[in-house]
């Protein structure tokens, strides 16, 4: 300890402190302050940029989800038209088959009852015409054969009796 | 991969060169010295040989330690090695102000007149000369003792000389960092080495003792602090035979400046926690406040002491085994002590930067416990 306070030198103490004092204020303004500001300055531009990336990271990832999103609806609504547009032809074809079958039955009944009608007339006709001429002809034969009025009475029941069967 | 092999061989060469001259210049010193003795030796014919050999052991001994005492000492002129050196100027307060070059005093072979008044350099120290014969100079006590009075000294010694040095050169190497952040971010240079030292201090000295909110206003004095302890430390690892870190008055001032502004941000909380502190039954509350009273100067006088042993006791361990090397001089030991000098000087780069790591670590630590807010009561 004596050799401690014999050492000490107030000379050097005064010299150390005015200059160490005169050191941390001349590097305070010129060399911790402008370093210790752009360290941080960096840091936060490095820290700004990192959130930046990740910001930008998470807007991809939800542009991409929103991409799909919309790709599937797309995707759905094609479906859903391509099967309204099937189901519509079908239904189309179904309707036509069955309004012509309808036609076509509706053409055959008519041409069917055309038919019967024709026919009808036809034999209607012609019966007439078998009459007549079986009454010329009968007028003729009788003409000649049927003098009497018991002979034509007989001759044409026997003829109605033919006809009937006929 | 290239960078860093150069760097490694650079700091071995630098180790080398450093190591072998501390030798080669104490080495002269002590061949010096002894060759002198052996000349007084010769001289004095009633010496039988075979003393004459133990008595010269004894005194390359006395010669080491004068040479590590020397180069502990602070000293008024920068000597670098034999004949190569410079004085410096002396400030001295005695009758008004005293400025003359050291090379007046002629190594202390010479009493300095200056303006009227007479100072011999006696022991690395300035006392004021009672006669300007070297003879009668100075007064003795019974123990050998000078008691000559000492005048006032402000001399820039070789010490002041290098914090002034070590001043301008950190005033230089910082600000150019901080100056090429001005062009670019990136750090560059001495930046690309010192910043991570300095976010380190930031980051792990200052925030976790001090805390985020006020670590701030401490960093300029933290960073200081840390720099120049340990440049300076490193430069005592030169040749140049520089022992600032490793004397009294230069840690007295940096433990006292941590002290004095450890009191000055005290907050309520600290000064209670000194004075009245909570949790403690009333009773020993007296008690407490003389324990942490002591507390609050062991704390600094601590730092002034570490730090002044661990310098002082490095240079001291180095320079013994440098002084070996002659003892031994004629043995094919030298090589291994100066194997272990090497060793040794790796060691001491270590606590270089260890002392100036737990100086500033410790003055965060104390800031820390003067702003520190208690949330319990």
């Amino acid at each position: 300890m004596d050799k401690l306070i014999n050492d000490f030198s107030v000379g050097l103490f005064f010299w150390q402190t005015l200059v160490f004092v005169t050191l941390i204020l001349v590097l305070r303004r010129f060399a911790w302050k402008p370093i210790l500001n752009a360290v941080n300055e960096r840091e936060e531009s490095i820290e700004g940029a990192l959130k930046a990336a990740e910001k930008a990271r998470e807007e991809m990832a939800s542009l991409q989800a929103s991409n799909e999103a919309i790709m599937k609806e797309a995707r759905e609504e094609r479906e859903r038209i391509l099967k309204e547009a099937r189901d519509m032809k079908n239904s189309i074809v179904a309707e036509a088959k069955e309004s012509a079958v309808a036609e076509a039955e509706k053409t055959i009944a008519a041409a069917k009852a055309t038919i019967e009608s024709e026919k009808a007339a036809a034999i209607a006709e012609l019966k007439n015409q078998a009459a007549t001429l079986s009454i010329e002809v009968a007028e003729k034969v009788l003409g000649q054969e049927l003098s009497t009025k018991n002979k034509q009475a007989e001759m044409i029941s026997k003829m109605i009796d033919e006809v009937k069967i006929n | 991969m290239i960078t860093k092999f150069n760097t490694f061989w650079a700091f071995l060469g630098l180790l080398f060169v450093t190591s072998s001259a501390v030798a080669q210049d104490h080495g002269h010193e002590v061949h010096k010295e002894a060759a002198h003795h052996e000349e007084v030796a010769h001289d004095d014919s009633h010496h039988a040989t075979a003393l004459h050999e133990e008595d010269s052991e004894t005194d390359i001994k006395a010669v080491i330690k004068e040479t590590i005492d020397h180069h502990l000492a602070d000293s008024y002129d920068f000597h670098i090695t034999d004949g190569i050196g410079f004085p410096l100027p002396v400030i001295l307060f005695d009758n008004g102000l005293k400025v003359f070059s050291s090379s007046k005093f002629h190594h202390g072979h010479e009493v300095a007149s200056v303006d009227g008044d007479n100072y011999v350099l006696y022991h690395g120290k300035i006392y004021k000369a009672l006669s300007t014969d070297i003879h009668t100079a100075l007064d003795y006590d019974d123990h050998h003792h000078v008691t000559n009075e000492k005048p006032l000294d402000f001399s820039i010694t070789k010490n002041v000389f290098m914090i002034l040095v070590m001043a301008i050169f950190m005033f230089f190497l910082f600000s150019g960092i901080a100056k090429s952040y001005k062009t670019s971010l990136k750090p560059q240079k001495a930046g690309k080495f010192l910043e991570p030292i300095i976010i380190y201090v930031r980051d792990e000295i200052a925030i976790p003792n001090i805390g985020e909110k006020h670590y701030k206003k401490y960093m300029s004095y933290l960073l200081t602090v840390f720099f120049f302890i340990w440049f300076l430390n490193l430069a005592g690892m030169t040749p140049l035979g520089i022992n600032v870190t490793g004397n009294i008055a230069i840690t007295f001032s940096l433990a006292l400046m941590t002290f004095i502004i450890t009191q000055v941000s005290g907050k309520k909380d600290y000064w209670m926690h000194i004075f009245w502190m909570p949790g403690v039954p009333v009773v020993l509350k007296p008690v407490m406040a003389i324990i942490e009273l002591i507390g609050l100067f062991v704390k600094p006088f601590s730092l002034m002491i570490r730090l002044y042993a661990n310098m002082l006791a490095g240079h001291v361990v180095l320079m013994s085994i440098i002084g070996l090397i002659f003892v031994f001089g004629k043995w094919v030991i030298s090589p291994a002590f100066f194997g272990l000098t090497l060793v040794l000087s790796l060691l001491e780069l270590l606590v270089a930067a260890l002392q100036a790591y737990i100086f500033t670590m410790l003055a965060a630590l104390y800031f820390g416990s003067a702003v520190e807010e208690h949330d319990h009561h």
